[in-house]
């Protein structure tokens, strides 16, 4: 007994004499070291090729300094001038010297382009102008008004005091439909230019519908591979992933020969005489293409969480719930329908976001009606080049995202997600 | 552990073996695929190989300067040599993208005409030789028997009343505007000037409204063929190259209607910074000689851009029958009533109108 409370006051030390406590802290932080060691590549490789690239392209989408790197005197001019009062030599001056820099540099295409996008028609403006800048002589506000007598015009200075500035909101208010100006802040882009809220719209409709059928037609689906026999279900397995395996540009290009006017569907339809000859379905380069092509496409992204999920209920929850009396579309409503709810939250989630970044089916199959919001992504990716509104664009589709990922944790809860 | 090791050595070896095939190449050559990019092969990189004793790779892109202006910005520039429209040759130019070009070290022609007198005006610019003219067209199929006469002009193609059923045309601004003003009356003289008004867009625009409803729209050159071969459309506009070679080497019977085309130039452009500059310049001079632009058009009937390489062209390469200088857009018969595209307009206004023409088709 006396012992015990001896034993206090000595430190129990471990085989060489060290502190067990300090033995323990370096085993506890060795186990650390390997455990992060072995996880710090995979992180970093996340970091790299996913998160940093991520942030990257959003912060583009407000800041770009194309303008204000190569313009140096004018920035430093367009800063002090107020953007109301009529642009005085000191500007013209700074303009002709930065246009001789850029002609001679070959940057004169960047600051054009930069400007044209927030007042279109202005690109050869600069290149035309730059071309004669060399020859010019003061005072400069008269010659390159004499050059081309668009640079009298205030809003061509406003908007180079407005692509002068680094950090914009400009991009963000072009993908809502808007526009940034030096002298009334934000204001509604003109009627006839107004698109992308449209597209996020219909981009946010179509893919709701998508996910909608995809649940009503993978759900018996998945239900019969869970619950058939092997040799039965298998095969079933086999004919929901070999089109998975194949080709999306195959699968889009079959639609297109089923469901054209003149394909297998209208053809059988006008055999057997439901429809006239000239009265053929259109079932394709419209919203109805799009939202077909993309179900078919999205199904087993549906249908194997599902499955995954059926596959882990015991069959005894329902006879349970049959011999207590309930009736069985009471049992799989009551009993069954609610164990899936994991499965669905995830299939469904899948498909959505999967369904939000398609282009290439709906560019194929859509027609005037099924342009999404990514067509216009690539475009301004790959075409105009103007990749700070494509940033935007993306940031804009990356935040709804995130929304309704929050929001289906709020009601669901992410916990309940089963992926597979 | 031994095994594991094995594979990583295995693995390492194969990836040396990759990089040096892909080191093979002497000179990599960036055009548009399909059709055009075999009648290239054939005219210009084999004989070139052959001179220069140098592999050439050829890849595909769909246009554009996104992958010039990544490789050139991130300084690992893996294209040598890439065949542009003439829009992103100018802008890719201004841009600092390019490297500038000697017209003078041009091949002159066989009969000693210098280069920068043979080659049709415009085709030559700081940064960009041109090779080709292509042009915009539409096309109906000969084939199908319908009751109307065959149309002969623009205005035709936006006739529902008397040519009634589905058009196609190409989901974009560019060209499509102009189609519509010519249709409506507007000489092709005057065509960008009236687009540059505001009254001109709207008037394009209340042109394209009238066929809306009949419009399916394509996106990629193999589109209008295939529309046109499955009896989906009655008219459909395309690129001449892409129908000749549906009528020549697959039977169909296209017709082409040539008023109020609109053409275009392809140009070689070789982006900032390729490491095979020297190969490039040579392979570039050679390909736009006289000889060489002439063997292309045995092969596809793009107009080659200079005035004795027109002079030359013969027939098709599998058969004889088929004149290729009556298929080119420049034929004279053919060229009566055509308009160049105007690439400051569209570097000016793309953005513009492209938005526009969403809004529109969405509406």
């Amino acid at each position: 007994m006396a012992d015990s409370h001896i034993a206090p006051l000595e430190p129990i030390t471990a085989a060489d004499g060290t502190p067990l406590k300090k033995k323990l802290a370096q085993a506890l932080f060795r186990s650390k070291v390997r455990a992060v060691s072995l996880v710090v590549p995979l992180f970093a490789f996340v970091m790299v090729s996913f998160v940093i690239p991520i942030f990257a392209l959003m912060w583009q989408g407000v800041y770009n300094e194309r303008f204000s790197k190569y313009t140096p005197n004018l920035t430093e001019q367009l800063t002090s001038w107020d953007g109301l009062t009529e642009p005085d030599e000191a500007l013209f001056a700074a303009l002709v010297a930065d246009l001789v820099v850029a002609k001679k540099e070959r940057t004169i295409g960047r600051i054009a382009t930069r400007v044209n996008q927030e007042y279109p028609g202005t690109r050869s403006l600069f290149t035309s102008t730059a071309r004669k800048a060399k020859k010019l002589t003061p005072p400069f506000k008269e010659s390159v008004i004499k050059v081309n007598k668009k640079w009298a015009k205030i809003e061509v200075w406003r908007a180079m005091k407005l692509t002068s500035q680094n950090l914009t909101p400009a991009f963000y208010a072009t993908a809502l439909d808007g526009r940034y100006t030096v002298d009334q802040g934000f204001v509604q882009q003109n009627e006839n230019r107004q698109i992308y809220v449209t597209l996020f719209w219909r981009t946010f409709m179509i893919s709701a519908s998508v996910m909608g059928l995809c649940l009503l037609l993978g759900y018996p689906v998945a239900y019969l591979l869970a619950t058939l026999p092997l040799r039965t279900s298998n095969l079933l397995m086999i004919m929901v992933l070999l089109p998975f395996w194949t080709s999306l540009l195959v699968r889009t290009t079959a639609w297109i020969a089923i469901l054209q006017s003149q394909g297998v569907i209208n053809d059988l339809l006008v055999t057997f005489g439901i429809t006239a000859d000239d009265s053929r379905f259109s079932l394709i380069y419209n919203m109805t293409g799009t939202i077909i092509a993309m179900t078919h496409i999205l199904l087993p992204f549906m249908i194997l969480p599902l499955y995954s999920v059926m596959k882990t209920i015991p069959p005894s929850y329902m006879r349970a719930a049959r011999s207590l009396g309930a009736t069985p579309t009471r049992a799989f409503i009551k009993v069954y329908m609610p164990q899936t709810i994991p499965g669905v939250g995830a299939g469904g989630l899948l498909v959505f976001i999967l369904a939000i970044g398609y282009y290439i089916t709906p560019a194929l199959v859509g027609g005037q009606d099924g342009q999404l919001i990514s067509n216009m992504i690539a475009y301004h990716m790959q075409k105009s080049l103007n990749w700070s509104l494509a940033a935007a664009l993306g940031g804009i589709l990356l935040s709804g995202v995130l929304l309704l990922y929050w929001a289906y944790d709020r009601v669901v809860g992410i916990d309940n997600m089963k992926l597979g | 552990m031994s095994g594991l090791t094995k594979k990583l050595i295995a693995i390492a070896g194969a990836s040396v073996f990759v990089s040096s095939a892909s080191m093979a190449a002497d000179l990599t050559v960036v055009s548009w695929g399909g059709a055009y990019t075999k009648s290239q092969v054939e005219a210009y990189h084999k004989p070139w190989m052959a001179k220069s004793g140098k592999a050439i790779v050829s890849e595909d892109y769909g246009g554009g300067i996104a992958e010039i202006k990544a490789q050139v910005e991130s300084g690992n520039v893996s294209w040598d040599i890439v065949d542009v429209e003439l829009s992103d040759a100018i802008r890719a130019c201004d841009e600092g993208l390019l490297e500038t070009i000697d017209h003078s070290k041009l091949p002159a022609s066989p009969d000693g005409t210098p280069a920068v007198e043979d080659f049709l005006p415009g085709t030559l610019h700081d940064c960009a030789v041109a090779n080709i003219v292509w042009s915009s067209v539409y096309v109906y199929d000969k084939s199908q028997t319908r009751n109307w006469n065959a149309p002969k002009s623009m205005a035709d193609f936006f006739n529902t009343q008397a040519y009634p059923g589905k058009r196609g045309m190409r989901k974009s601004p560019k060209v499509t505007m102009e189609f519509a003003l010519i249709a409506d009356g507007v000489p092709v003289s005057e065509v960008y000037n009236v687009l540059s008004t505001e009254e001109g867009i709207a008037r394009a625009f209340a042109k394209l409204d009238t066929i809306k409803d009949d419009v399916i729209w394509w996106e990629a050159g193999a589109q209008p063929p295939q529309l046109l071969a499955d009896g989906e459309v009655i008219f459909t506009t395309a690129w001449n190259g892409r129908i000749f070679n549906a009528v020549a080497s697959e039977g169909q019977k296209f017709e082409m209607v040539w008023d109020g085309q609109i053409y275009d130039l392809d140009l070689w452009v070789i982006p900032k910074g390729s490491k095979n500059k020297e190969a490039a310049l040579d392979f570039l001079a050679f390909s736009t000689a006289t000889e060489q632009l002439a063997a292309q058009a045995s092969w596809i009937p793009y107009g080659p851009a200079r005035a004795s390489a027109v002079a030359r062209i013969g027939t098709y390469h599998s058969d004889d029958t088929i004149q290729m200088a009556s298929h080119m857009p420049t034929a004279p018969g053919n060229f009566k009533n055509a308009l160049q595209n105007d690439y400051e307009f569209w570097a000016d206004n793309a953005d513009q109108l492209n938005e526009r023409f969403n809004a529109w088709l969405a509406k």
